[in-house]
């Protein structure tokens, strides 16, 4: 448990998070309009869209499927029957006047989900639930000086609302969350976790209390879009209730933002000043009735989901923890090693794709999906490898030519003449020369210095133009000098 | 050539398929006839270029065999529904200027089928209304009046323009929609058929929304069975309306002319309500002995919660409204009044764009749906109206149909009740249950009141029992032996 200290004692943090997470579907949650990412303003707006005077909403059902498949991957209750409800609020990004959620019955009920804490520990955070719901469009505040514009391409785009208990305990915590969460999203296919972009953000609502102690009162940050802001106003609000209430001052429930550039919380909108919604089901739809029949089929198609990789990973592939663990988080990832070392070492295969590939997509700031070189191909690379044709070294730099220019590994080695001498014979007769020629050093070894060894390597390299294969050419001095 | 004014549908669709007029000579009479009739308000908008290239197209279509189910008949169109590049205002000033680039189901429907659109009539401010007084295009006047002298006799509401239009003869039939009772009481008071199917017939896609658990569209005739005729080119399932029913259409008119013998038509004993008129109650009973005569079996049936149902339905349809009208808030389309920032834009322009009847309404609803009084209201008016449908189900276990008078009085005078909104309100006390419950229900004129106005009975029948609903409805129809004839205006 990590505990912040004031000047009265220790304090424990208390956090719940509200994701938002965009779906994946192609099109919105009640309009056939498309949800692609960056398109010009207002071109991806239907006449529903629009809230068009007699216009009306038509569920989309690939993103029923998406949150129940998502609700599934954390072992949630799935609701047979939840209800669409009207959510009323007047802004202009709003077109309808109301966004259409789930307010008394959500589509998903409780759930859990286990991440994994320093030292080997887990904690498993409680989910209250998960409801869809649309987004809003967009203000823009900053085309004009007198005048919002208002994008609607993201009106009516679906959204999941992924609510935890209040489970979370500190910032890492938090953070660890948001990812193992990411994961199984991606993992599940519902939504491709891009933060950058806005498809996936978080409300944290932050506390502090004496362990074991009641809930303190707890304010809400809104729209945080970066683990790292997340982290970071996590600890700031902590510290300014802990230093609130040590001042002998109350909290007060609000809402707040996070300014990232000052790393400061500010107050958005007291309990007080709170909207009043008036949910009330929506009259344009009927309730969502699921047959058990459809939750069923869709719990037999649910993908293997990150623990289970994780599992396989360690178990069957004999890869460390944290190895395992890197591959698995990312999605993108583990589709990058899994099927490159299908058949092959996958210990030389994960430190070869971790170095290569995604230090590579990392260096040019690219999607693991973006690297030219696709998997099949690097595969051929790593067999090189393997059969001791180009050693570990030689191989990053034909992978960057490889990315670079789009030959083949075999291609790029017989070009350059990379191909490394692990003939046997052919060494040995390099090596008989040079012990020969060198009785000072032979002596040396025989009298212990074990370290001349790496002097005799030196020679084979300088004579091979540093293409002997080092293993074999270490063998093989261990048994000439030996006799 | 005959009167075409006059014909009923029925009549007009025979002639035109015996040659004896084109469309294009029946959309020019009635052309003639609304220009006539200006004084009557019924039309917000006319369209008599488009209505003739309609029938000029229809005739065409004609003439190469294609014939639809109301081909070439002239209709009028409720301006709640959404017409492709026609101004469609809902008879508001926030949408006066409104020019929907979409066309909605129904009217879609209905022009495939052949009808030609007339223009778009009056009705009472986003339908929220009962005598059509506050349009923002000025109140109609009910044809009726002139026969008592009263030339500012309220045609009933929401659907005032189509009721005075078919009853004066402006076009062979109408569309309306009907939330609370807005196609039966018009009808009653005009002495036409008004009929709102079963929710979920018709596709509300491209209508207006009023109370969107409520709104059904219907059709306005002066026969049972030109309603029959339109509502079959009205119906059908619609994807774009999460709401619209799948169940299988009957032929509406298949079941017209049937004798009802052995049906059991229920009279519900808590509908003779404090306030009614006496000629109303003797239609009544006369309108059950009519039914008798021929056969049915009349029984008396107890609905103990219907006088729950209006106060009821004057919580869920505010409510619903107050949500449905908050796209109206100035910044996409129709009227926006500008002020210093953009709380007061929303005020200026919703102040000054809805009237004061549909301002009563949102902040009706707004209430009842707040935090606190949620609970109080709304919810409790869902569970009434929860029991409301189950009275209405197990009395269909004992009977096949429900009869009851459409209005408690006959059509009243303008201004008589704008200053008494629960008399207002108690107008719909008779078509609000079969509208909270979802059921089928039609007006039919039954006879005249000791003044001289119109009197209506309305039928109820199980949901999407429309069928059955049609056939008493013709019987009690052709037993009253109300004359189809429009009335035509002389006044100005």
């Amino acid at each position: 448990m990590s505990l912040i200290k004031g000047r009265t004692g220790d304090w424990e943090i208390v956090i719940g998070l509200e994701v938002h997470a965009q779906l994946s579907t192609a099109s919105k949650l009640f309009s056939g309009a498309s949800t692609e990412f960056g398109a010009e303003p207002n071109t991806q707006v239907t006449l529903v869209d629009a809230a068009l005077p007699g216009m009306l909403p038509v569920l989309n059902k690939e993103a029923v499927e998406q949150a129940v498949l998502t609700g599934l991957a954390i072992n949630a209750n799935i609701n047979e029957h939840s209800v669409f409800d009207r959510k009323n609020y007047f802004y202009p990004d709003l077109p309808q006047g109301y966004q259409i959620s789930q307010f008394s019955d959500p589509i998903v009920g409780s759930g859990e989900i286990e991440i994994e804490l320093d030292g080997g520990l887990t904690r498993t955070v409680r989910i209250t639930r998960i409801h869809l719901e649309q987004d809003a469009g967009k203000s823009l505040h900053d085309q004009a000086p007198n005048h919002t514009y208002v994008d609607l391409n993201r009106s009516g785009v679906p959204l999941m609302e992924i609510v935890s208990e209040p489970d979370i305990r500190s910032a890492a915590e938090a953070a660890a969350y948001v990812v193992k969460l990411r994961s199984i999203l991606q993992y599940v296919g519902s939504c491709d976790g891009n933060m950058e972009r806005g498809n996936l953000r978080c409300d944290a609502n932050v506390s502090v209390r004496r362990p074991g102690e009641e809930y303190g009162t707890r304010c809400e940050i809104k729209n945080l879009n970066s683990i790292r802001f997340l982290q970071q106003a996590i600890d700031y609000e902590a510290r300014r209730q802990v230093d609130l209430i040590e001042s002998g001052e109350k909290i007060v429930q609000e809402t707040r933002l996070f300014d990232s550039n000052k790393g400061v919380t500010r107050s958005m909108r007291s309990k007080e000043e709170a909207h009043d919604y008036r949910y009330f089901p929506d009259p344009d739809l009927m309730p969502l009735d699921l047959e058990s029949d459809y939750i069923e089929s869709l719990r037999l198609s649910l993908p293997e989901l990150p623990d289970q990789k994780l599992e396989r990973f360690i178990n069957d592939l004999k890869l460390p923890l944290d190895v395992a663990k890197e591959l698995v988080t990312e999605k993108e990832k583990a589709d990058y090693f899994e099927p490159v070392a299908l058949r092959r070492d996958a210990k030389l295969v994960s430190s070869m794709v971790r170095k290569d590939v995604f230090g590579y997509a990392n260096n040019h700031s690219l999607e693991i999906s973006e690297v030219p070189v696709l998997p099949d191909q690097y595969g051929e690379l790593v067999d090189l490898v393997s059969a001791g044709d180009v050693n570990a070294r030689t191989a990053s730099e034909v992978f960057v030519e490889m990315a670079e220019t789009g030959k083949s590994a075999k291609s790029i080695v017989e070009e350059r003449g990379l191909k490394q001498v692990s003939d046997s014979g052919e060494l040995e007769k390099i090596l008989d020369d040079i012990i020969a020629g060198s009785e000072e050093q032979v002596v040396q070894f025989k009298n212990g210095n074990e370290k001349i060894i790496g002097w005799f390597v030196g020679q084979v390299m300088q004579k091979t133009k540093g293409q002997a294969n080092p293993t074999v050419v270490n063998d093989l001095l261990k048994k000439k000098l030996d006799k | 050539m005959s009167d075409l004014t006059a014909l009923t549908i029925a009549e007009a669709l025979e002639g035109l398929k015996a040659r004896e007029y084109t469309a294009e000579e029946l959309t020019e009479e009635h052309i003639k006839s609304i220009e006539a009739s200006r004084a009557l308000n019924a039309f917000v908008l006319e369209t008599p270029d488009q209505a003739v290239d309609d029938a000029k197209a229809s005739d065409a279509r004609r003439a190469r065999g294609e014939v639809g189910a109301l081909e070439g008949i002239p209709l009028g169109v409720k301006d709640l529904f959404c017409t492709k590049d026609v101004r469609t205002t809902a008879c508001s000033h926030i949408l006066e200027n409104f020019v929907p680039p979409y066309e909605s189901f129904v009217t879609r429907k209905l022009r495939a089928a052949g009808a030609c659109f007339l223009g778009k009539t009056n009705l009472d401010e986003f339908a929220m209304g009962s005598s059509n007084e506050t349009s923002y295009f000025g109140p109609v006047r009910n044809p009726w009046g002139q026969v008592v002298d009263d030339a500012g006799l309220v045609p009933g509401g929401s659907s005032g323009g189509s009721a005075s239009a078919v009853a004066a003869g402006l076009c062979l039939g109408a569309i309306g929609t009907d939330t609370g009772g807005s196609i039966r009481q018009p009808a009653a008071f005009c002495g036409i058929v008004g009929m709102k199917p079963t929710y979920g017939r018709c596709s509300r896609w491209g209508i207006v929304a009023f109370a969107s658990s409520l709104d059904q569209a219907g059709p306005m005739t002066r026969t049972v069975k030109d309603a029959a005729i339109m509502l079959g080119a009205m119906v059908g399932f619609d994807e774009n309306d999460s709401t619209s029913a799948q169940n299988v259409v009957p032929d509406f008119q298949a079941c017209l002319g049937q004798d009802i013998k052995g049906l059991r038509i229920g009279i519900p004993k808590e509908y003779r309500v404090e306030g009614m008129d006496q000629e109303i109650e003797a239609l009544w009973t006369k309108g059950a002995g009519l039914l008798e005569e021929q056969g049915a079996e009349v029984i008396e049936i107890s609905l103990p919660k219907t006088k729950y149902a209006l106060p009821t339905y004057y919580i869920i349809a505010p409510a619903e409204a107050s949500s449905n009208l908050a796209r109206y808030d100035g910044m996409r389309f129709g009227l926006r009044v500008d002020g210093e920032n953009l709380e007061e834009t929303y005020m200026k322009t919703r102040a000054e764009g809805f009237g004061a009847e549909v301002r009563r309404r949102v902040l009706i609803g707004t209430y009842v749906l707040s935090a606190g009084y949620y609970d109080a209201y709304y919810l409790k008016a869902q569970k009434v109206r929860r029991i409301i449908s189950e009275e209405f189900a197990s009395a269909f276990d004992q009977v096949d149909a429900v009869l009851t008078p459409t209005a408690p009085t006959p059509a009243f005078s303008r201004g008589e009740r704008t200053d008494d909104l629960i008399s207002m309100y108690l107008n719909d006390v008779f078509t609000v249950p079969a509208s909270l419950a979802g059921l089928p229900a039609i007006s039919i004129p039954a006879g005249l009141s000791s003044h001289g106005l119109p009197l209506g009975l309305q039928l109820i029948t199980r949901a999407f029992d429309e069928s059955t609903l049609f056939r008493v409805a013709g019987a009690l129809e052709e037993a009253a032996g109300w004359s189809p004839h429009p009335l035509k205006y002389q006044g100005s």
